[in-house]
């Protein structure tokens, strides 16, 4: 043997090098990669929980009111001039002010919703007329920003929304204890508003809610009832594959082209309510069902045949081994297919746009076919307003929004990691 | 145990013995038919689609009897078994020509409910396969589904005699609420024969009932089969042919969809007929 020639372990130390390197190469790559969307997903919910978290509490004003009696009509409780008292109560407070210029500014530390708030208290209790009261309201949202450190009192006064003699009325009313920072419920119990401070996501949680429903009452039954026939009852044949490959592509349709059908079919033809959580469940219904087919689909195939093969084998017909036996064990995969169909409805906006459920809408939804809008569409409405205070407010709805998709999701890993059988 | 000695002995005899069938020849030579038959078969074929895995095969099942069918992997035993019950049904692109009769009954009639025909005819599967119940729940879903019962306390009359047969009783009689899959290979095979003696079947399939079992565990296959012979007939793919000589009464030898050779069992082991028969049984392939 020459001296050129190498025995085969010698061949084989030569790459070894080479190849351990490949490997570790590869093994960082993958590793960077990991972290880099980890990197972007913390980037992500930092940004949205730091715009966000301030949008949970509030600034409000306690007024003194006297409620006089002689501006109430005893038959008419709700034509009284509840704004002048706000005015008036505020003026009280701060007796120096004159002139039409700085009262316009006094009476702008306090939200509009304030005269609603006196009306309803003196619609609940008649009895406080002629009373004097210390009432809590929200300061507006100027104010409410400022309070957040939003606004800058350092900038130039020409260039601030909240000018010097406020600031001045402000830190009196702190120094009283009569401007504080209080949770913000109303957050969670308002509707949509022209005001910030007013605004609520309670109109929109409630228009995605009733949607959902819609969605996953027909969605369920009719993506699995598809999928059991498509699985366990056609015949494989040209028709079968066809349906299938049409399916596996409606999955993959931009889910505006689902809107506009809805508009054309459901709005248009069939004459369904506008902006209806109705109409847009049924729009959801569509775009979700391909997705539950599917993981139905693949639910019912990773139920091995041999269970099939015992049930027949005992004389079950094909439907009773398909309910006693197959279902069951396919279904804990439906569901979890069905969550994260919902939760891809739950996040979609682009179809809702074609059907209306884009508008502005201050009412609580009562039903399927009371206007609504929804979550996601309420974020979009939020982030196209130009008020400072509304981007708190788009960041915070957000994050509920985030928290109910993570609720289901993690639902859905549960679901699976407690009923998955493996064979 | 018996069979060492024949084997050895067929080896000597297999250069001196002349008059064997070629391996040409694919008529099947023996004993197919019998008196009184439980079940026949005339001229089945199977197609897969295209292509045929059993050719023109005919043969008898007796009554009480044990049937082994035996044959190299892929020559069509197991599909043959599986058109004793219909099972092959299931499979969209499966064919199934020629006559098999249950009782003098073509089980391939448009009248024959095929619900009815596998309440008679019972399959044991090649892998156990017990459902993910519990033990009695597994054992009482056949007579359920039949309505062969009235009242509970004759399910679980139905459950227990059931168990007894396939002498699994006293293994699980204390955890009958727990669920099948947990039981041992072995036991669950016998939960898995339990289950189709429990609706009291007329033959029973059995599909390479041990090959995922352990020695002790076919033994006591084996043993239950023997035991099972006086009530129903019985019959069992093996790839084991010390299993067929073992518990048959008559061997049945399949080659590339045809069937070869049919004898009584200890004949076909000991003087075969067919030179591929002896080929296969003397372990030259298979």
């Amino acid at each position: 043997m020459s001296q050129k020639q190498k025995t085969t372990i010698e061949k084989v130390n030569k790459g070894l090098a080479r190849r351990y390197r490949a490997e570790k190469r590869f093994k960082f790559m993958g590793l960077s990669a990991i972290v880099l969307s980890l990197t972007f997903l913390g980037i992500l919910f930092a940004s949205i929980t730091y715009n966000g978290y301030t949008a949970f509490e509030q600034s409000w004003v306690q007024l003194h009111v006297f409620f006089d009696p002689e501006l109430f009509d005893a038959k008419n409780l709700l034509r009284a001039d509840y704004d002048g008292l706000v005015k008036k109560s505020l003026r009280e407070t701060f007796p120096d002010v004159k002139g039409r210029s700085q009262k316009r500014k006094l009476y702008g530390l306090v939200s509009s919703g304030a005269a609603y708030q006196l009306q309803d208290m003196v619609v609940a209790d008649s009895g406080i007329i002629g009373t004097s009261q210390k009432v809590w309201v929200p300061a507006s949202d100027d104010i409410d920003m400022l309070m957040k450190g939003h606004i800058d009192r350092t900038t130039p006064e020409s260039d601030r929304l909240v000018k010097d003699v406020q600031l001045g009325w402000i830190d009196q009313l702190i120094k009283e204890d009569r401007l504080q920072m209080r949770f913000n419920r109303s957050f969670f119990t308002a509707g949509d508003s022209r005001e910030p401070e007013l605004a609520g996501i309670r109109g929109a949680t409630t228009g995605s809610f009733y949607m959902l429903l819609i969605t996953l009452l027909l969605s369920f039954p009719i993506g699995v009832a598809a999928a059991v026939y498509l699985e366990e009852f056609a015949k494989k044949n040209r028709w079968t594959d066809l349906i299938e490959v049409n399916i596996n592509n409606l999955a993959a349709v931009p889910s505006i082209v689902f809107g506009l059908l809805g508009l054309a079919v459901f709005l248009n033809f069939f004459g369904l309510p506008r902006s209806s959580p109705l109409v847009g469940g049924l729009v959801m219904t569509l775009m979700t069902l391909p997705t539950i087919i599917i993981a139905s689909r693949i639910a019912l195939q990773s139920v091995p045949p041999s269970i099939r093969e015992a049930a027949l084998g005992v004389g079950a017909s094909k439907m009773q081994t398909v309910i006693h036996h197959v279902l069951p064990l396919a279904f804990p995969g439906m569901l979890t297919g069905t969550i994260i169909g919902m939760a891809r409805a739950l996040g979609e906006s682009a179809p809702l746009l074609m059907i209306g459920m884009v508008a502005f809408i201050v009412d609580i939804p009562g039903g399927v076919t009371d206007p609504a809008t929804a979550l996601p569409v309420q974020i979009y409405l939020w982030a196209d307003s130009p008020e400072r205070a509304f981007m708190e407010r788009t960041s915070a709805a957000i994050m509920v929004l985030l928290a109910f998709l993570i609720l289901m999701n993690g639902t859905a890993v549960l679901l699976r990691n407690r009923f998955e059988r493996r064979w | 145990m018996g069979l060492y000695r024949p084997f050895a002995e067929l080896q000597n005899m297999t250069t001196s013995e002349s008059q064997l069938i070629s391996r040409d020849d694919r008529q099947t030579v023996g004993e197919q038919f019998v008196e009184d038959a439980r079940m026949t078969c005339r001229d089945v074929n199977v197609f897969y689609g295209e292509k045929q895995a059993v050719q023109n095969v005919s043969i008898d099942i007796g009554r009480h009897e044990v049937l082994a069918m035996i044959g190299p992997s892929g020559c069509g035993k197991s599909t043959f078994l599986r058109c004793l019950n219909r099972m092959n049904d299931t499979i969209d692109i499966c064919r199934v020509t020629g006559e098999i009769t249950l009782d003098g009954n073509n089980i391939y009639d448009k009248n024959i409910d095929i619900v009815s025909l596998r309440a008679l005819i019972g399959m044991v599967f090649q892998k156990p396969n017990p459902f993910p119940k519990s033990i009695y729940d597994n054992i009482a879903y056949g007579p359920t589904i039949h309505g062969l019962t009235d009242s509970n306390s004759e399910l679980d009359a139905i459950v227990e005699s059931s168990l007894v047969k396939a002498g699994l009783w006293d293994e699980v009689k204390d955890r009958l609420d727990q669920p099948g899959t947990g039981l041992s290979g072995g036991q669950q095979q016998r939960l898995c024969i339990a289950r189709a003696i429990a609706v009291e079947p007329e033959v029973i399939l059995m599909d390479e009932p041990c090959s995922a079992l352990d020695p002790i565990a076919t033994a006591k296959v084996e043993e239950l089969i023997a035991e099972l012979r006086r009530q129903y007939t019985i019959v069992i793919v093996t790839h084991n042919m010390q299993q067929a000589a073992r518990v048959s009464q008559r061997t049945a030898y399949f080659h590339l969809g045809d069937l070869i050779e049919v004898g009584y069992t200890d004949k076909l082991f000991t003087t075969p007929r067919h030179q591929l028969t002896e080929d296969y049984i003397t372990g030259r392939f298979g």
